[in-house]
């Protein structure tokens, strides 16, 4: 099953040409969606309004080189390996689900536009990532909706109560398993089971592409931006109106706080993790 | 002062949730971020502004605390045993930081050794005194005690 690329038997059933538009339609309902999601949450505005007073409150410019070690930042910390993540769990999670999906749609594309029949061989290893990719989301999901979610982990709610926030986990579940299980069928000749889940992967497929607008989707575009916006504000000194990071040994900040060399010394030792110091469960 | 989440920060991992006294920071239903449900329940005891680990959770200030329109952002460095807070008025002409210590000792250290603590008697068990009472309140000689027969002097300023 890991072997086989599903695209190349579904194309006896189905026209390459209708397996190549429905990718069209999805990438077409994924930019649509996020220009609407975009326009309704005024998230661009707001960037851009964020941007404009962290101007203002700069205390320096930051220069063509700082920015690109900024963006090289972002891109290696926050967008390749998700470290805004605090917690270890929803990280791991997070990176299964994202590379998962990445992997899974990246090959799924290749697969019916390169090798959409049995006549153009996929090499080998694409099929294989399709089949680790939509497994990687899949374990990733299942993770994070039965025991990472913060509904369930934080706030005590059950695993089965579904709000408008699960739209996004959930389609993205359903696509993976529906894909896995119509794999699996098709693969070992279960016609009438192939068939409903191929039907059940496309329709979660639709519902996890068109439905940008309601769902958290487009976060994978707009993180990388308030990421490097944070970045950007703390290397220029507007910080978002936080209080400085000072260093507790520096006589200008003693003389400027004296509470603070008279209670906790010239030289204050390393306080640990305090609130930090257990997991939290309190509820 | 209630508190409120600044939601671009948040990154919805619950921790307030967890810690919340009155039960008053949930997570939205549509964007899966932490919000104050009731600010008017909030007892301003900042366990969420010191649990959050993005620093997304800020206090607003009423206006007997500054002109409304400010803002006020805390900072608490656990590691350094310090929080700061910065206050800047809606003209951001009034910007203001203050830095105080939060604990003298590493987090931890000064729990009081209770299993080292002989076992209450009978007597002490049917009393209405709580534990270490009166030593620790300083009735122990008939009569509240002074500073000054305490051997204690009043300071000027914030002390700890």
């Amino acid at each position: 099953m890991f072997m086989s690329n599903p695209f190349a038997e579904l194309s006896a059933q189905i026209p390459v040409a209708v397996m190549q538009g429905y990718i069209i339609l999805m990438v077409l309902l994924v930019v649509g969606g996020t220009i609407l999601d975009m326009m309704h949450k005024k998230s661009a505005k707001y960037f851009f309004l964020n941007a404009k007073k962290e101007k203002q409150n700069a205390k320096r410019t930051v220069g063509a080189g700082e920015k690109l070690v900024i963006a090289t930042t972002v891109l290696a910390n926050e967008v390749l390996t998700s470290g805004e993540f605090c917690n270890v769990r929803r990280r791991l999670s997070h990176l299964l689900t994202m590379w998962g999906f990445i992997l899974f749609v990246a090959t799924t594309a290749i697969l019916i536009f390169g090798y959409p029949t049995s006549t153009t061989p996929a090499p080998t290893i694409l099929p294989q990532l399709w089949h680790i990719g939509a497994l990687m989301l899949a374990v990733g999901g299942y993770w994070f909706w039965f025991f990472i979610r913060v509904d369930v982990s934080a706030e005590g709610l059950t695993w089965w109560r579904l709000e408008r926030a699960d739209l996004f986990i959930l389609s993205l579940l359903a696509t993976a398993t529906f894909a896995l299980l119509w794999s699996f069928t098709e693969y070992n000749g279960y016609a009438g089971w192939s068939t409903l889940f191929l039907i059940l992967f496309a329709v979660s497929g639709v519902v996890l592409f068109g439905g940008v607008y309601w769902s958290k989707f487009a976060h994978m575009f707009f993180k990388p931006a308030a990421a490097y916006q944070k970045r950007t504000t703390r290397a220029d000194g507007s910080r978002e109106d936080m209080p400085a990071d000072y260093d507790l040994t520096d006589p200008e900040v003693q003389k400027r706080f004296p509470d603070l060399p008279e209670y906790l010394g010239k030289n204050p030792p390393n306080m640990g993790l305090g609130i930090r110091r257990e997991k939290p469960s309190h509820y | 002062m209630p508190t409120f989440v600044y939601m671009t920060r948040c990154d919805g991992c619950g921790q307030c949730v967890d810690i919340c006294p009155s039960d008053i920071m949930h997570i939205d239903k549509s964007l899966r971020r932490a919000y104050n449900i009731e600010p008017n329940m909030c007892w301003e005891c900042y366990s969420c502004v010191k649990a959050c680990p993005h620093d997304a959770i800020d206090v607003r200030g009423y206006a007997d605390f500054a002109p409304l329109g400010h803002s006020v952002r805390v900072k608490r460095d656990e590691k350094k045993g310090i929080i700061a807070w910065r206050i800047k008025f809606r003209n951001g002409k009034k910007d203001m930081e203050l830095v105080a210590p939060i604990t003298t000792k590493p987090w931890g250290t000064a729990f009081p050794k209770l299993a080292e603590e002989p076992a209450p008697s009978k007597q002490m068990r049917d009393s209405q005194l709580l534990f270490k009472e009166p030593k620790y309140i300083r009735l122990d000689d008939g009569d509240l005690r002074s500073l000054k027969t305490a051997g204690l002097k009043l300071k000027e300023g914030v002390y700890y």
